[in-house]
C-alpha cells in the first residue's frame, strides 16, 4: 500500500511566493524516505501541508488512501510529526506532554501512560519524566518531540530535521532508534541537512529544489548517478610531486596525502595497481565528501546552471 | 456504526484531555490566576463597599455593599473567563505547542469547547472565591438560585468565547491586552456594577441599554437580590444571541485556520 501519494501539490503564499510548483511524490508503506533540498526549497511547506499546519493552494494528498480534503481526521490519525522548530510547552512536565498528546489522539490515559513510558525509556528520557521541558537540553527536547509523535503509534512518521544541533553520540542513538521503528513497520519520511544521515538511514530519496521534485528514486540508483568520486589517500612515504596516473586526476594535499578523482566506470583496483607501479603504497583511504552530498550538490548546481542558461 | 462510536469515544477523550489540561494549568499557576482577582475584589469591597458605600447609603432598597456585591462577582467572572482563554490560547500559539492539537484528529469544535471550558472553569472558580470574600462584608442569599447559576455560567461562556476570538487574531502580546483594557473594562464599569442606571439621565439610560454587560450584571443581581434595571427575559435573549454568534464566528475562524495556519 502507498503510505503517501502527492499529486500536483502547489502552494502560493499570501506574499506571492510560489513555494511548491505542482509536486508529485509517492512513498510506499514501510519505506524510509529522505526528502532533501536546500533551504527554502519547499520541504517544510510540503510537510506543513501533509500535517494540515499549512493550507495548500492546489493538488491532492492521500495518506494511506485517506484524502486530506475528504478524510482529514483519518489521515491525521495515521500521521506523526516531529517538527523542525521546538514546539513544546516548556512549562509542562515531560511525561504530561507525551500523555496529553495521546489524549488529543483519543487514546485512553492508561494506554497513553504505558506508551509514554515505553518511548521515553527507549529515548533515554524516562528518568527526566517529572521535569519540565524547559530544563531539558536541546537534544533531549528533540527526543521528547519524537516520543510525543509516537504516542499514538502512527503508521507514517515525518521527521523534519530531527537531529539538528544534536551531538554525534545522541544522533547515532537516534538513528538506531529510527531504524528499529522502521523495521517494526512504521513508514518514515526524513528531512535533514546531514546527508550522511540520509545515506545511512534511507532507502529512497527525493530531492526538492525551488518547489519542484528534481530527483525521486531508490537511494542506490541515485548514488549510481554520481559520475566521479573523490578519494583521499594517505601514502606510506612523502613525495615531491603528484604521481602520474593516466586516466585519473590527482592533486597533492600534503607531502604524504593525495586526492584522486575516480570515474564511475573505472575499477578502483586499477588505481591501486597504478599506485604500486609508481612505488607508492596506500596506508589508508576515505571518501573526500559524503557521496550523497556530492551528488546533491551536483544535481542542484546543474539545475542552477540550466536555469541561468534558460534565462 | 462501530466506527462512529469509536470516533465519539476518541473525541470525548480528546476533549477531556484538553479540559483537564486547562484546569491543571489554572491550579498550577494559582498565584497568577486565583489570587490577584481575590485581592482586587477585596479592595473593591473595602474601599467602595465599606468606606465610600457608607456615605452613599441605599441603592434600589439595598445597602451599597449588598448592591455592588453581585456586580463585583460578575466583573471577576467576566475578566477571568476572558483572560484565561486569551492567555492560554495565545500562549500556545506563541510557543507553537498549539500544533500538538492542530496535527491531531481533534475537530476544531473540540479545540473551541475545551478552551471555552477552561475559561468557564476559571471564571466560576474566581466567582466562587469572590462570593466567599463578599460574605465577609455582606449577606447574600440568592432570591432566584436557578437564574443566579445559569446567568453566571452563560456569561462565563460568552466571555470565554470572546477571549478565544481575541487570541485567534492576536499576533503579539500587546494584542491580548488591548481589548480587555479599552473595551472590556469600560463596558464592565459602565455595565451597572456600581450603580443602577435609573440614576442616569434618560439619554444615558438609553445608551447604557446598548451595553451587553448591563444585561448580564442585572440578571445576576436579580438572581441574588431580586432587583434588576432590565427585564430578565431580555438578558437571557441577549446572552443567547452572543453565545450563538460568538461560537459560530470562533468555529469558522478555527476551521479556516485564521491566525493558526498559514
Amino acid at each position: 500500500m502507498r503510505a503517501l501519494q502527492i499529486r500536483g501539490l502547489t502552494k502560493v503564499y499570501d506574499n506571492g511566493m510560489h513555494a511548491l510548483k505542482g509536486i508529485d511524490l509517492d512513498v510506499e508503506e514501510g519505506e524510509f524516505c529522505a526528502l532533501l533540498g536546500p533551504n527554502g526549497a519547499g520541504k517544510t511547506t510540503t510537510i506543513g501541508i501533509l500535517t494540515s499546519l499549512i493550507n495548500k493552494s492546489a493538488g491532492s494528498v492521500e495518506i494511506f488512501g485517506h484524502d486530506i480534503d475528504r478524510d482529514l481526521t483519518l489521515a491525521k490519525a495515521c500521521l506523526g510529526l516531529v517538527p523542525q522548530e521546538i514546539n513544546l510547552n516548556l512549562f509542562e512536565k515531560v511525561l504530561n506532554i507525551v500523555v496529553t498528546q495521546g489524549g488529543y489522539y483519543g487514546i485512553p490515559r492508561d494506554l497513553a501512560m504505558e506508551r509514554a513510558e515505553k518511548y521515553l525509556r527507549q529515548l533515554q528520557l524516562w528518568d527526566r519524566r517529572d521535569e519540565v521541558a524547559r530544563s531539558l537540553s536541546g537534544g533531549m527536547k528533540r527526543r521528547l518531540m519524537i516520543a510525543r509523535a509516537l504516542v499514538h503509534e502512527p503508521r507514517l512518521l515525518i521527521l523534519d530535521e530531527p537531529t539538528a544541533g544534536v551531538d554525534i553520540e545522541i544522533r547515532r542513538s537516534m538513528w538506531s532508534f529510527l531504524r528499529q521503528i522502521n523495521a517494526a513497520g512504521t513508514t518514515i519520511i526524513l528531512t535533514t541537512h546531514y546527508l550522511e544521515e540520509a545515506e545511512t538511514l534511507c532507502r529512497h530519496v527525493a530531492i526538492i529544489d525551488e518547489g519542484r521534485i528534481i530527483e525521486n528514486d531508490r537511494m542506490s540508483r541515485v548514488l549510481r548517478k554520481l559520475s566521479v568520486e573523490t578519494f583521499v589517500l594517505n601514502l606510506d612515504r612523502e613525495i615531491q610531486a603528484p604521481p602520474r596516473l593516466p586516466g585519473y586526476e590527482v592533486r597533492m594535499v600534503d607531502a604524504s596525502t593525495i586526492e584522486v578523482d575516480v570515474q564511475n566506470n573505472r575499477d578502483i583496483n586499477d588505481l591501486f595497481a597504478d599506485l604500486s607501479g609508481n612505488d607508492l603504497r596506500v596506508v589508508s583511504m576515505r571518501n573526500k565528501a559524503n557521496r550523497l552530498e556530492e551528488l546533491f550538490l551536483h544535481i542542484v548546481d546543474n539545475k542552477a546552471a540550466a536555469n541561468r542558461g534558460a534565462s | 456504526m462501530t466506527g462512529n462510536r469509536v470516533r465519539v469515544r476518541q473525541n470525548a477523550t480528546a476533549l477531556w484531555t484538553l479540559v483537564t489540561k486547562e484546569y491543571f494549568r489554572i491550579v498550577r499557576i494559582w498565584v497568577q490566576t486565583l489570587v490577584p482577582p481575590a485581592i482586587t475584589m477585596s479592595l473593591y469591597f473595602v474601599i467602595f463597599g465599606n468606606l465610600i458605600g457608607r456615605r452613599i447609603g441605599e441603592m434600589d432598597g439595598f445597602g451599597y455593599m449588598q448592591f455592588i456585591a453581585p456586580g463585583l462577582i460578575m466583573m471577576s467572572v467576566i475578566t477571568n473567563s476572558y483572560g484565561n482563554v486569551v492567555s492560554s490560547f495565545f500562549g500556545a500559539k506563541f510557543a507553537r505547542h498549539i500544533e500538538e492539537m492542530l496535527v491531531s484528529p481533534m475537530p476544531a469544535s473540540l479545540i473551541l469547547l475545551g478552551h471555552v471550558a477552561g475559561g468557564v472553569i476559571r471564571g466560576l472558580l474566581v466567582g466562587f472565591l469572590v462570593t466567599l470574600i463578599a460574605l465577609f462584608f455582606t449577606e447574600l442569599r440568592p432570591e432566584h438560585p436557578f437564574v443566579t447559576m445559569s446567568v453566571v455560567f452563560l456569561t462565563a461562556v460568552v466571555f470565554a468565547l470572546a477571549g478565544l476570538i481575541n487570541a485567534i487574531f492576536a499576533k503579539k502580546f500587546d494584542d491580548i491586552s488591548i481589548i480587555p483594557t479599552f473595551v472590556l473594562t469600560p463596558l464592565t464599569y459602565l455595565g451597572g456594577v456600581f450603580y443602577s442606571i435609573s440614576l442616569l439621565p434618560d439619554f444615558w439610560q438609553k445608551v447604557s441599554l446598548a451595553n451587553p454587560v448591563l444585561y448580564m450584571v442585572n440578571a445576576f443581581r436579580y438572581g441574588i437580590l431580586g432587583v434588576s434595571d432590565i427585564p430578565i427575559d431580555y438578558a437571557y435573549f441577549i446572552i443567547g444571541v452572543f453565545i450563538v454568534s460568538l461560537y459560530s464566528f470562533a468555529l469558522l475562524l478555527l476551521k479556516r485556520g485564521v491566525g493558526i495556519r498559514e
